[in-house]
């Protein structure tokens, strides 16, 4: 199969022959560039000295106007730029040096194989064995095999632990499963604003207002983060003539009250908080990955990587007016997981 | 000190200390004379101003009674805090038909203008009011307006008031540069893609908290350095991805070549 065209051995062309550089062979190029080195160096030298002056003679909050960045801590930038410069000019300097002065001949240097020669091997196994004799290790399987034991043991607590992290499967279940809005006592749990933490009356919230809204169990919550993550719900009112007219749209009008509702602020995507509420076209917007829900239609989803529509919560008044939640999400909130139904 | 006591009996020493008299009476009258009430009801006068403005300015697309057409949203009802933030932005009049507003820094009207049209609107039916001064300037606390912002604020117009995308080309603006008049008005009043966030939401402490938490943000010195707008870990990604990629490839070709 080999080309008649192509000869039968190649020749080493060798390397090919050596240009030199102007440092080389020029006497003048070669005291420039030492000084260009020379000066490299300097800066290094100026700079770290400017570093410790500064560190010294300006305050930590002192504050100016550096352009391209703005109003800025002085100290930083002072200490960032020197810092730099001292590191490059080492830097910069080495290389330069290296790449003019220090010489550039090519050079081949020939590979020896890497494996040791069999006399070298046998003396290095000797070596072992001899260790392990002086050590007793095969007149003494007692200590060979408590120490084995001991080393291989060791490994369990990691073990535990990271098996232990993982958790009990039934209760992780059960605790994706539930939110602080599930009812325990019978009785309607109130909304309350995020931040005040006050119950809303359904007189308060106006049409086209947003509210971001927390289950009043809130304030018993010994993990107020871990639970605020899964509880967080965004309350809107809507005209109640802007809901779809098909089922999705009377089954979201009759979960809220005079056009307000409630739905899960968690994405169904992968968890972020759904909170850009567009009050004239009525979607919501999450932030992280676009998807987009449809309030008018139960927030389904009409953009977007989410699968599921966000979950809404059922909400009422109590007899002094103000928002409650008669019952639990009916639903997981936020993304999916294997157990997960649908 | 010798030459004014010499010349103090100069026929023109009486001239000149009547006119300094006199206007350092005018001068401090101006400043402690009441000031005609603005604020006070509008009257027939301003409504009739603003609704000659509004016909010859608005009604091709708001409708000859802000009624509304295909074009533009009745105005009825929206209040004269409306009017104030869409004018007063330079939002409204709208140049082009687009997605959304955009904030102009050439206002089209003056202050009276604008407040004879919001008189107008205002006289339609009830609707937010534009704030008074002392409402809008009230002493906030930085703290719980960073709070309220972050919860109520930040998914759309971002953690550092810079703004951010929406749906469809919509966007949130920046909040830099915006009058606290403007800010609060647009919580009242939920202008375009924004919802209302009036009193019985948040409270006027907590709007004046909201204004003072912005102007805190906006005149606070970069402490971290550069801050590409305030954007997040996306666009200082991209910055370094470019520029610091750039920087470091540009030395490892340096490094490999050959000195000349």
């Amino acid at each position: 199969m080999s080309d008649p065209r192509l000869p039968a051995t190649f020749e080493n062309p060798g390397l090919p022959p050596h240009v030199h550089r102007a440092a080389d062979t020029d006497p003048r190029a070669a005291k420039r560039a030492e000084r260009q080195v020379a000066s490299l160096f300097t800066l290094s030298i100026l700079s770290t000295i400017g570093f410790v002056v500064s560190y010294f003679a300006v305050k930590s909050d002192t504050e100016a106007f550096i352009p391209f960045i703005g109003t800025t801590n002085l100290l930083n930038v002072l200490l960032g730029v020197f810092l730099a410069l001292a590191l490059l000019g080492i830097g910069f300097g080495a290389v330069h040096w290296a790449k003019t002065l220090m010489p550039d001949e090519e050079v081949v240097e020939e590979r020896h194989p890497i494996r040791s020669d069999d006399e070298t091997r046998a003396k290095a196994v000797g070596l072992l064995e001899a260790g392990a004799e002086s050590a007793q290790l095969n007149r003494r399987p007692l200590l060979k095999a408590t120490a084995g034991t001991a080393l291989g043991l060791f490994a369990l607590p990691l073990g535990v632990q990271l098996a232990g992290s993982l958790g009990n499967p039934t209760k992780a279940l059960d605790e994706l499963k539930s939110t602080i809005w599930d009812v325990k006592d019978g009785k309607p749990i109130r909304l309350v604003r995020d931040v005040e933490r006050t119950p809303i009356k359904a007189a308060d919230v106006s049409i086209g207002a947003v509210f971001h809204v927390l289950p009043e169990t809130i304030k018993e919550s010994h993990h107020v983060l871990e639970d605020k993550a899964k509880a967080a719900v965004l309350l809107m009112r809507l005209h109640p003539n802007d809901f779809a007219a098909d089922d999705l749209g009377k089954k979201a009008k009759s979960w809220g009250y005079e056009g307000i509702v409630a739905y899960s602020k968690i994405c169904t995507h992968v968890g972020c908080p759904v909170g850009l509420y567009e009050q004239q076209t009525h979607h919501l917007l999450c932030p992280c990955h676009q998807s987009t829900f449809d309030v008018t239609r139960d927030c389904e989803v009409i953009f977007g990587p989410a699968k599921r529509p966000l979950p809404q919560l059922k909400i009422t008044v109590d007899a002094e007016g103000y928002l409650v939640a008669p019952q639990g999400f009916a639903e997981p909130v936020g993304p999916s997981y294997w157990e997960r139904k649908k | 000190m010798n030459a004014l006591a010499a010349r103090r009996r100069h026929p023109a020493a009486i001239a000149l200390l009547l006119f300094l008299g006199l206007a350092l009476v005018g001068a401090t009258y101006s400043l402690f004379a009441p000031k005609p009430a603005q604020a006070a009801v509008a009257t027939a006068d301003k409504v009739a101003d603003g609704k000659a403005l509004f016909q010859a300015n608005c009604a091709t697309c708001h409708g000859i009674s802000a009624e509304g057409t295909k074009s533009g949203p009745t105005l009825i009802g929206v209040g004269a805090a409306a009017v104030d933030f869409q004018v007063g932005t330079g939002r409204m009049p709208l140049s082009a038909p687009n997605v959304q507003a955009p904030r102009i820094e050439q206002v089209k009207y003056s202050q009276e203008q604008i407040e004879a049209m919001g008189a107008f609107v205002a006289s339609l039916a009830p609707g937010p009011a534009v704030p008074d001064k002392a409402t809008v300037e009230a002493e906030g606390d930085v703290a719980l307006g960073g709070e309220l912002f972050r919860v109520n604020c930040s998914m759309c117009h971002n953690f550092a008031g810079s703004g951010g995308a929406l749906t469809r080309g919509k966007y949130a603006p920046a909040l830099y540069g915006v009058e606290a008049k403007h800010i609060y008005e647009a919580m009242i009043t939920g202008p375009q893609s924004m919802p209302v966030f009036d009193d019985k939401n948040i409270d006027a402490k907590g709007k004046a908290s909201i204004i003072s938490y912005l102007k805190t943000v906006e005149t606070q010195p970069n402490v971290g350095g550069m801050n590409l707008g305030n954007m997040g870990p996306v666009s200082e990604g991209l910055f370094i991805w470019i520029f610091g990629l750039a920087l470091m490839i540009g030395t490892a070709y340096w490094l490999g070549q050959k000195a000349a």
